[in-house]
């Protein structure tokens, strides 16, 4: 009976990294918009931070068709470093960072931000926030998953 | 019956993944056009309340002077794509011969510039503006350096030119060209011309930077104005 519904119904382990295709595809989407589009200066910070999301877009689809929980593992190592990226960014943006600790070429602040919603919520905040949901979602698909696999 | 259920599953993720796809496509391409359509309002707008800063008397034109269609070319004399566009400006009043007419205004964007712009400048009171523009963009390499202008070397290139040496060399320092050179800084300033070369046609801003667009945007305004 267990085995005939879950033939019919979407594991939730595919469910949960689909859902991190589509908010990590969100995310690159948005950034491209407002630097290709907006034209704001992207930092060298930000770069880094674009190593780490641009690649889940097409890698995460990859681990989809078929399934592959391995991929909870490699997406997770470069969720890992692209949040911690994130958190100094922001660190940086909100102050607790020296300026002459940031690596940032000369001609575009790492420390300035450009789009402020809300008062508070800038790029890095909302990079950070969509590296630690992501994290969190491959945190849960490896539950689901028989194996574990960020060990 | 196993398997055909199984494909029923797999059916149903690739209808999920694609329509994702659609979706997130569709929203990003909307919010670029959403976006460039209030870009160009915005543009039309801003020269629409600045329409004093966008042509001056004196200015060098070239063109039928009734002609009913204006480009107004904001431009430095060091900038590479304003030099591979000087041609391309050329053929469109010689095609459109007596319907067009460009105006020059200078925008010294490049270090240095400011010096060459007023030679051009001092060439123009001279009513040598033209032939003085083609040399130093012909020869351009010959006067800038990795973005620096060299004005002592745009001087020498201009000697072919029957041009009063003497006279040139003053007038580049006068006061009467100095203003004229921050007026036209201030007036792009105003209509936010962030690059060189910025056409306006008719009033319009050109939105989207490009040769066939240019030509485009021009015989638009041509069949609106004759």
């Amino acid at each position: 009976m267990k085995n005939i519904n879950s033939t019919f119904s979407i594991p939730s382990s595919w469910l949960l990294v689909f859902s991190c295709w589509v908010i990590a595809t969100t995310a690159t989407l948005t950034s491209l918009f407002f630097s290709e589009i907006v034209q704001l200066p992207v930092c060298v910070l930000c770069w880094y931070q674009r190593i780490a999301m641009y690649p889940l877009v097409l890698m995460l689809p990859l681990a989809l068709f078929p399934f592959d929980a391995k991929i909870i593992r490699y997406a997770g190592v470069l969720t890992f470093f692209g949040g911690l990226i994130a958190l100094f960014h922001v660190l940086l943006v909100a102050g607790y960072i020296p300026e002459s600790a940031q690596p940032c070429v000369a001609d575009i602040s790492c420390s300035q931000t450009h789009l402020n919603l809300f008062g508070w919520l800038n790029m890095p905040m909302m990079s950070l926030f969509t590296f630690a949901l992501i994290g969190k979602l491959l945190f849960y698909a490896n539950t689901k998953t028989k194996r574990g696999y960020l060990e | 019956m196993q398997t055909l259920k199984l494909n029923e599953a797999t059916l149903n993720k690739k209808i999920l993944f694609l329509s994702t796809t659609v979706v997130l496509s569709l929203i990003f391409f909307a919010a670029i056009s959403l976006f460039q359509t209030q870009q160009v309002s915005k543009g039309n707008e801003l020269v629409n309340n600045n329409l004093s800063a966008l042509t001056r008397i004196g200015a060098p034109t070239k063109g039928a002077a009734d002609a009913k269609v204006t480009i107004v070319e904001f431009f430095d004399p060091a900038c590479e794509t304003c030099a591979k566009f000087y041609p391309l400006v050329n053929n469109i009043i010689k095609k459109y011969q007596g319907k067009v007419k460009v105006e020059m205004r200078y925008t010294p964007f490049h270090q240095g510039s400011e010096q060459v712009v007023k030679l051009l400048e001092a060439a123009h009171l001279q009513g040598k503006f033209w032939p003085a523009l083609e040399i130093l963009f012909a020869k351009q390499s010959f006067w800038t350096y990795n973005h620096v202008a060299k004005s002592n070397q745009a001087l020498q290139l201009l000697s072919p030119l029957p041009l009063n040496q003497q006279q040139l060399k003053i007038d580049m320092e006068s006061k009467q060209i100095k203003n004229i050179v921050s007026r036209d800084i201030t007036d792009a300033k105003s209509l936010e011309v962030r690059a060189t070369p910025q056409f306006f046609i008719n009033g319009k801003p050109l939105a989207n930077f490009g040769y066939k667009q240019l030509v485009q945007s021009v015989e638009r305004a041509i069949t609106l104005a004759y």
